[in-house]
């Protein structure tokens, strides 16, 4: 059938995606030939730490950069077979909030203050459907219900709301009109531990209901292990390694990626520290040449330190830009 | 929050109270004798005698501000002016409007201008029609609106011959007036509106509408202008202030007679009661105003009504 | 003891590189270095005035009155046929110094108006809170008309009408400074050595509100400037022959129709000088902000 050759081909793809943010003073380099593709239904992690450029990648897909400073400097974006980098800005308005919608990574700050909260799930669906002004309040009282919050508090503010109620107006806002690309920011990083799991299993849910492809970024390799399909690791505007998850997880050939999985406690072995990476994320107005990796790695020799570093197959089909991977998957230093 | 509305009239009642105790003692210090003010200095001192018993000066201080009060508030008589000898009442019920009409077409003008100013200078932040905005501002609050009248006087009514340059009639009087007062109206809004503007268009609720996919022209208005409003409101609020007390200059100058060229006539031939009555009457006017504005912070922003909702009484008056 | 001297002279070291760092980002700013340098041209043009200026203040020569700007007369000639250049230079020392001293006024008595309030609080603060609210539900130009009524017009009482007007704002905001600072920790810290409160509000809270009451008082001055220029204009102030520049304007009304440039320039001798101040009081405010900083 056409649609199972559909959920076969990319539903979506990034092109070497590169985005820059202008200053008086310098080019900061966020986003640096980013490619990857997702499948219908599947979830891609996007890991790495902070300040990598992952929420620029996300931004740059929904074309929400901001509007002073920041460009897509080059790329495609894919969208099943439109090119969402070339349409014009009232195409991409509708595509927002409808084919493709975003869940923000603070939801103390995402939601309007004066606004009431179910008039912000309703304006996203009138604006992407026709009805009455009823039917678009039953729609964002029932979206309240999905989520878990009782619809009689339609009528409130965000600030009568505790934050993990918040993220939950924030995820019932980006799935009122059934979006087939959920991009997922960080979903549970401003919210308790106890409230993360119960967040991440509500946009499961939701998302196996309404069959959405979602781009879930995060810098957890544990929630990577448990939401994703495939994972891309990103390192200063860069994805360093690419796979599946179990090809990630099972033979990691980046040392950054190593590195990722050192920082986080492993239960099964008996260990007494963990292992952070040293030093810190290079200045992305001024980053190294080579390998941008290479002033923090174990591996590096002369080669690292020039030239562009392209993508490499490794053994077990997936990718990664590491020239010393051999070495790396050998386990040797 | 009706209780809030409530309790905000009553608590206007120490503060008209507390103007008319001040500016009756400020102008019971006024040097000259008044029984001389109003006779003349020709009058003989039997008759400046009789002068002072009836205005009650022979009485002491308290029991003047107790009658001045009494006389003002419970039984709303005013007095009568001691040049012209008319009743104030009179003249305040024939001015008032006025200088209420030219305030407030100040006000809207530079409410209109000021707003509109400010955010076209913020979504085009850093580009030429920021520049000239600013820059427009920046002349504004620098001229003063005194010589900005006789400028527009020169130009429209004695080298153009479009307005008339003085006196009133139709609402065509009081357009020279309007613009010459707005300016300073318009710079402080432009700055505020641009700069109140750039914080919340950065926020990341502004981001999420957009992800929304609201069209650009509903951001600005619906979602940023009703978070930037706070701050721009408190300055509506200041310059409505700003403009009753201009109104004197600017009447004066167009020969309006409102309250303000009723006010500075008096004061310059000293004719205190009327200086009293209308202090009192423009702060009760401002006071009003100001808690026109109070409950607009409310009607806004829904933090400051749930404020309300509770017992807080602090909150408001340190805004 | 050899502590505390130590301290002492580490924080007037840090105070002086913070100024020095104030004054640099300030001259990163164009338009606040064209604002300053404008002032400072224009304060020794009015110093020197009498230097300078080609022709006395009241020095008359009917035969050359109501003559338009010329190069025997800058600015033209006024009714009396007065250099009108020449009174402006002299005008500008009642204009400038009326305005820097009434702003100096309200921001001594603002200072310790608002540093009780905002220090003690509770009672006290309560009682000057609401009194100040009565104050300013007057508005700014009606309490300064009234109170020169009261006081009579001239240089010195003007001064004094201008001030009282000042007082409640810049009360108002040492003492929101005040009530930011009063909890922070080093107050507790200077509490708790057993410093008297006078010590602790001279020493600690006043410099530590400096910044935002000098970039008020830098527009302040302005502002005063206006309503002087204002409050002679409507007749009380400073009154003429003198030719403090509103009682120039207001002098030259009348012969608008016939000879405008007296009309022009005094007016324009003012706007220039408020937005001098006020593209200082920008570029100070600017580089104050701690959000700002790079």
């Amino acid at each position: 059938m056409s649609d199972e050759i559909k959920e076969s081909m990319p539903f979506l793809e990034v092109k070497n995606l590169i985005v820059e943010y202008f200053t008086s003073e310098q080019t900061v380099h966020a986003v640096n030939g980013v490619s990857f593709k997702l499948e219908k239904g599947k979830t891609l992690g996007l890991v790495g730490e902070t300040g990598a450029g992952k929420t620029s990648i996300a931004k740059a897909i929904l074309r929400i950069l901001p509007d002073v400073g920041a460009r897509i400097a080059k790329g495609e974006v894919w969208l099943a077979d439109e090119n969402i980098t070339r349409i014009s800005e009232e195409e991409m308005r509708k595509i927002r909030g409808k084919k493709i919608s975003m869940i923000f990574q603070d939801p103390m700050t995402a939601l309007n203050p004066v606004q009431r909260v179910g008039d912000q799930i309703a304006e996203v669906v009138s604006l992407h459907n026709s009805g009455t002004k009823e039917s678009f309040k039953k729609r964002a009282e029932e979206m309240l219900e999905m989520v878990g919050i009782q619809k009689e508090r339609y009528g409130d503010y965000p600030h009568q709301f505790s934050g993990g109620m918040k993220q939950r107006v924030v995820i019932a806002i980006a799935l009122a009109c059934n979006p087939e690309l959920l991009l997922a920011d960080e979903p549970t990083t401003a919210l308790d531990v106890t409230i993360q799991a119960q967040v991440l299993k509500l946009i499961d849910n939701l998302k196996e209901k309404l069959n959405t492809s979602m781009v879930l970024i995060t810098h957890d390799m544990g929630v990577v292990a448990t939401h994703c399909d495939d994972v891309a690791v990103v390192y200063a505007g860069n994805i360093v390694e690419y796979g599946s998850k179990e090809q990630v997880f099972d033979h990691p050939a980046h040392p950054y990626t190593i590195g990722l999985f050192g920082a986080i406690p492993n239960l099964g072995r008996d260990e007494e520290w963990l292992h952070p990476i040293e030093g810190l994320p290079p200045d992305p107005s001024d980053l190294p040449e080579g390998c941008s990796f290479h002033p923090r790695c174990n591996y590096t020799t002369e080669e690292c330190k020039a030239g562009t570093i392209d993508m490499l197959a490794t053994p077990d089909g997936h990718q990664c830009r590491c020239i010393h991977m051999d070495r790396v998957l050998k386990g040797e230093v | 929050m009706l209780r809030y509305i409530l309790k905000r009239i009553l608590w206007m009642i120490p503060i008209v109270l507390g103007v008319a105790i001040i500016v009756f003692t400020l102008m019971s210090f006024c040097p000259g004798d008044p029984a001389t003010i109003i006779l003349g200095s020709t009058a003989t001192e039997s008759d400046l005698t009789a002068m002072r018993e009836e205005l009650g000066l022979n009485k002491t201080y308290i029991e003047r501000l107790g009658t001045f009060l009494y006389d003002t508030f419970i039984r709303f008589d005013f007095g009568e002016s001691w040049i012209t000898r008319t009743s104030i009442k009179a003249a305040i019920i024939e001015r008032l409007p006025r200088t209420m009409l030219l305030t407030i077409a100040t006000l809207g003008l530079s409410t209109l201008i000021g707003i509109s100013l400010g955010i076209m200078a913020a979504i085009n932040q850093g580009n030429w029609k920021d520049n000239f905005c600013m820059a427009f501002a920046l002349i504004g609050v620098s001229v003063p609106d005194f010589w900005l009248a006789l400028l527009l006087i020169l130009l429209f009514s004695v080298k153009l011959g479009w307005l008339p340059a003085m006196g009133i009639g139709g609402l065509q009087y009081y357009i020279l007036p309007a613009m010459a007062g707005c300016m300073g109206g318009i710079a402080a809004l432009a700055r505020q509106t641009r700069s109140s503007m750039l914080d919340v268009i950065r926020a990341d609720y502004i981001t999420t509408a957009r992800s929304k996919g609201v069209p650009e022209f509903r951001v600005i208005t619906r979602h940023a202008l009703k978070n930037a409003f706070i701050p721009i409101i408190t300055i509506i609020g200041t310059h409505f202030g700003k403009m009753l007390g201009g109104a004197m200059v600017i009447e004066t100058i167009f020969a309006i007679p409102g309250m303000g060229s009723y006010i500075v006539t008096a004061v310059n031939s000293r004719d205190y009661p009327v200086v009293q009555v209308g202090a009192v009457f423009l702060a009760i006017v401002f006071s009003i105003c100001m808690l026109g504005v109070d409950l607009i912070y409310a009607a806004v922003d829904p933090r400051i009504r749930a404020q309300y909702g509770k017992k807080s009484r602090k909150v408001k008056v340190n805004a | 003891m050899l502590n505390t001297m130590a301290g002492k002279t580490q924080i007037k070291i840090k105070k002086k590189s913070e100024f020095m760092r104030t004054l640099k980002q300030m001259s990163y700013n164009k338009l606040a270095v064209f604002g300053a340098i404008v002032f400072a041209i224009e304060l020794i043009l009015v110093i020197l005035a009498p230097l300078i200026a080609p022709y006395g203040y009241a020095e008359m020569d009917m035969a050359a009155a109501y003559q338009p700007p010329s190069w025997a007369h800058l600015c033209g000639t006024d009714d009396l046929g007065r250099d009108i250049f020449s009174r402006l230079l002299y005008g500008g020392r009642y204009s400038i110094t009326m305005g820097i001293f009434s702003i100096g006024i309200s921001v001594m008595l603002g200072i310790i108006i608002g540093s009780t309030a905002g220090y003690f609080g509770g009672k006290v603060d309560n009682i000057i809170m609401r009194f100040l609210d009565i104050i300013q539900s007057l508005p700014g130009m009606l309490l300064t008309i009234v109170i020169s009524a009261v006081l009579g017009s001239g240089y010195i009482n003007t001064i004094l009408s201008l001030s009282v007007n000042g007082i409640p704002g810049q009360a108002r905001m040492l003492r929101a400074q005040m009530m930011r600072v009063r909890g922070s920790e080093y107050i507790e810290a200077a509490e708790s050595i057993n410093c008297s409160k006078f010590r602790i509000i001279a020493k600690h809270l006043i410099p530590n509100s400096f910044s935002p009451l000098i970039v008020q008082a830098t527009m302040g001055v302005a502002n005063m400037i206006i309503m002087a220029a204002g409050l002679s204009f409507i007749g009380l102030g400073v009154q003429p022959p003198a030719s403090e520049w509103g009682a120039m304007l207001s002098g030259s009304r009348q012969f608008i129709r016939s000879s405008p440039h007296m009309v022009f320039f005094p007016g324009l001798a003012i706007a220039i000088t408020i937005l001098a101040l006020n593209l200082m009081g920008d570029g100070l405010r600017d580089a104050l902000d701690p959000k700002l900083k790079r």
